[in-house]
């Protein structure tokens, strides 16, 4: 008996020790008044890319907060519904369905993988519920139908940015490709960069695949290692990236990797370490940029979450506030109103850049490169590309002060 | 040359993981002729055990042999532990019941320790800190060979001949094999059955905890559903090699990691994807079931009815 006890005692322990260094379990708010609206956000709070969802509800708490203390909408206070989708498809769409029908939320923000959204969109298509993707870049999120619409630029700029980038300023002329082949997001980065890239007479010398269960990467890297490419473009997400940086330099692979805003999350330092030195990215914004907007935005995000505000928390936090803009000026939540009133978006200031929706629902927007400092952790600013035939970087609130934003640009 | 020999030092590096894990589940099939399914999550725990373990004790700061060999040995222990109380309580219980039974319950445990895992850290990846400083070494033309790989060949073979001076040289492995010869002879013997198979369960979860924690050197990400794929792979590893038989554990581990590795490498030359590396395995498990169910050292007996 006493065994028996010793042992119960001895795992009760354990488990108990274990729940002891558990970070706090996120909550959804879930207290109704009569003047709110509701408005659902739903992301990988838990999962294997749960700093995306983290980041994109801080950004949007961080919005709606502001909204509120600034009288609200209309004389609404918004009241957001957050649901976590474990940063699983059909998880994703559970959880919109259950906002849509049981909470009754007149508008949903998210997802920021387009895997994810993809999977939820239909759900709000068919229910005619307004939805805006802060950062979902993959082209068919937007295509699902007219309640959908996204606050950042598309793949195939995202794709072509870095092809231009590795082509121009990097001089490479062959270009390996290492993506998830699970992942949509990764997909349409491949396609497009591979596009540009041969566009600009680049040669595209290999294209592997890695699954995010691969236990690890140094099969794939060690035969693009042998075709010897001036860079290595890798379009995936921050978990699987920092390893694979980390086992190219294993491999001693000193070329460039280059990638997307897949990576911009501060989980990347601690994986990939010092691996990540001559590593760059394309993404929305930069946290470096001096324009005042920026900078109180990052102060304020800071204040309230003490970290550095990634870029998805930016594009949650334009998400939240051009939704708020497109309630006002709809003049109330009416479904069709209030999504004719996000579609018709223009020249919205927000944190990212000037936010126009175009027809197609996708806001056309610059990018910009970013190299990662492991140094200090932090991603520098490099250039700014814009996007062909639209609106050039100079009427782009963001990214109009450095000398280098206006040399690279066409 | 060299990057063969790259590949199949890759390859290696995975497999002795899957040969560690691979003992677990050949150990306690050769005496209950249980295939223990949560086996693969013990794996999982004990790279969990090793993280807190190296953050609380102040490990993860600075890197150190003895803040490793701490968390190594701590996780084991604890891995053990947990090794043991399953087997207390979930599977001695229903012991005594059909096969399917207790294939049911290993199949519910494992699931169990998945979502508790998932409940109590969520889903979150965390990153698992270096304990020890990692560098590369040359050997020759372009085939590297990082530290932390070193140290996962290093401590795999420590710890399988420390398995193999147990099995073969001390009164508890002498006892070990006879309970795996008979069980029931055995304990007309006078042998505390219910210890040994305790003290295996023991064992096994150690050592799929060492191959936590070398995994997590390499590939500091961990997460609660990591011991999935890896266990399967390794249940595999157990059947190619014969389950049941301890070299042939090693040695079905090594290949399936190198196997895969290889595929990665060469499969599109043949017309593989290099996206096939998990149907490797399984292709080879069907293969070894059709062809030499015994698997490879495994003997071709009939079983004892």
């Amino acid at each position: 008996m006493t065994r028996v006890l010793l042992t119960i005692t001895l795992v009760f322990s354990i488990f108990c020790s274990f729940a002891c260094v558990q970070k706090g379990a996120n909550t959804s708010t879930s207290t109704t008044t009569g003047d709110t609206i509701k408005v659902g956000v739903y992301g990988d709070l838990t999962g294997q890319t749960s700093s995306f969802g983290q980041s994109t509800k801080n950004g949007i708490e961080l919005a709606v907060e502001e909204i509120n203390a600034g009288g609200g909408v209309n004389g609404k206070k918004i009241q957001l519904v957050i649901e976590d989708d474990q940063g699983r498809p059909e998880q994703a769409k559970t959880v919109v369905s259950k906002l849509i029908s049981q909470d009754k939320v007149q508008a949903v923000l998210g997802e920021v993988a387009s895997t994810n959204s993809l999977a939820a969109a239909p759900v709000a298509q068919e229910a005619k519920i307004p939805m805006i993707t802060p950062s979902s870049t993959n082209p068919k999120v937007t295509e699902v139908g007219d309640y959908i619409s996204r606050v950042c630029f598309i793949d195939p700029f995202q794709g072509s940015v870095m092809a231009k980038f590795a082509a121009n300023t990097l001089k490479a002329k062959t270009a390996a490709i290492l993506g998830d082949v699970n992942s949509d997001y990764s997909k349409g980065l491949t396609q497009f960069f591979e596009e540009e890239f041969t566009k600009l007479g680049g040669k595209l010398v290999a294209k592997e695949a890695y699954t995010q269960t691969d236990p690890d990467f140094k099969g794939q890297l060690t035969k693009i290692r042998n075709l010897k490419p001036d860079v290595i473009y890798i379009p995936g997400y921050y978990g699987q990236v920092g390893i694979i940086a980390k086992q190219a330099r294993e491999l001693d692979m000193t070329m460039p990797l280059l990638g997307g805003d897949g990576w911009d999350s501060p989980e990347i330092w601690k994986l990939g370490g010092d691996s990540l030195k001559n590593t760059f990215i394309s993404n929305h914004y930069s946290a470096e940029n001096p324009a005042p907007e920026i900078q109180n935005f990052v102060k304020a995000y800071k204040a309230k979450f003490n970290v550095e505000p990634d870029s998805l928390a930016a594009l949650a936090y334009d998400a939240a506030k051009v939704l708020a803009d497109a309630i006002k000026r709809a003049g109330g939540t009416d479904s069709v109103k209030l999504k004719d009133a996000i579609n018709s978006t223009k020249d919205f200031a927000g944190v990212t850049g000037k936010i126009t929706i175009d027809k197609t629902r996708n806001a056309v927007k610059p990018a910009v490169v970013l190299e990662l400092d492991p140094a200090s952790s932090k991603l520098k600013f490099k250039e700014t590309i814009s996007p062909e035939g639209s609106a050039p970087a100079a009427n782009t609130g963001s990214n109009t002060n450095t000398a280098a934003a206006a040399n690279s640009n066409k | 040359m060299d990057t063969f020999v790259q590949q199949l030092i890759n390859g290696l590096t995975i497999g002795s993981i899957y040969a560690l894990i691979a003992l677990g589940y050949t150990m306690v099939y050769g005496i209950l002729r249980l295939i223990n399914f949560a086996h693969g999550d013990i794996y999982m725990v004990g790279a969990y055990a090793g993280f807190i373990l190296a953050t609380s004790l102040g490990f993860a700061s600075e890197p150190s042999a003895f803040g490793f060999v701490v968390t190594l040995v701590g996780s084991m222990a604890i891995a053990a532990a947990i090794g043991m109380a399953i087997e207390r309580f979930a599977y001695r219980p229903v012991r005594k019941f059909s096969k399917m039974t207790t294939l049911i319950t290993a199949i519910g445990m494992s699931l169990l320790i998945e979502y508790l895992f998932v409940f109590i850290f969520s889903g979150t990846p965390r990153s698992f800190p270096q304990l020890l400083p990692n560098s590369n070494i040359t050997l020759f033309g372009n085939a590297t060979i990082s530290t932390s790989q070193i140290l996962i060949f290093a401590v795999s073979i420590l710890l399988m001949i420390l398995l193999q001076w147990i099995i073969f040289k001390t009164k508890i492995g002498k006892a070990m094999r006879a309970v795996s010869f008979n069980i029931n002879s055995a304990k007309l013997m006078g042998i505390n059955t219910d210890f040994v198979i305790a003290f295996t369960f023991a064992l096994g979860s150690a050592l799929a905890a060492a191959g936590g924690v070398l995994t997590a050197q390499y590939n500091p990400k961990i997460e609660p559903l990591m011991g999935i794929m890896t266990g399967l792979k390794a249940f595999v590893a157990a059947v190619l090699g014969g389950i049941g038989n301890i070299p042939g554990a090693v040695l079905g581990g090594l290949l399936i990691g190198a196997a895969e590795t290889l595929v990665v490498g060469y499969g599109s030359t043949i017309g593989i994807p290099s996206t096939y590396r998990d149907a490797v395995a399984f292709a080879i498990l069907i293969i070894v079931l059709l062809v030499r169910p015994a698997g490879l050292l495994g003997s071709n007996v009939q079983e004892k009815v």
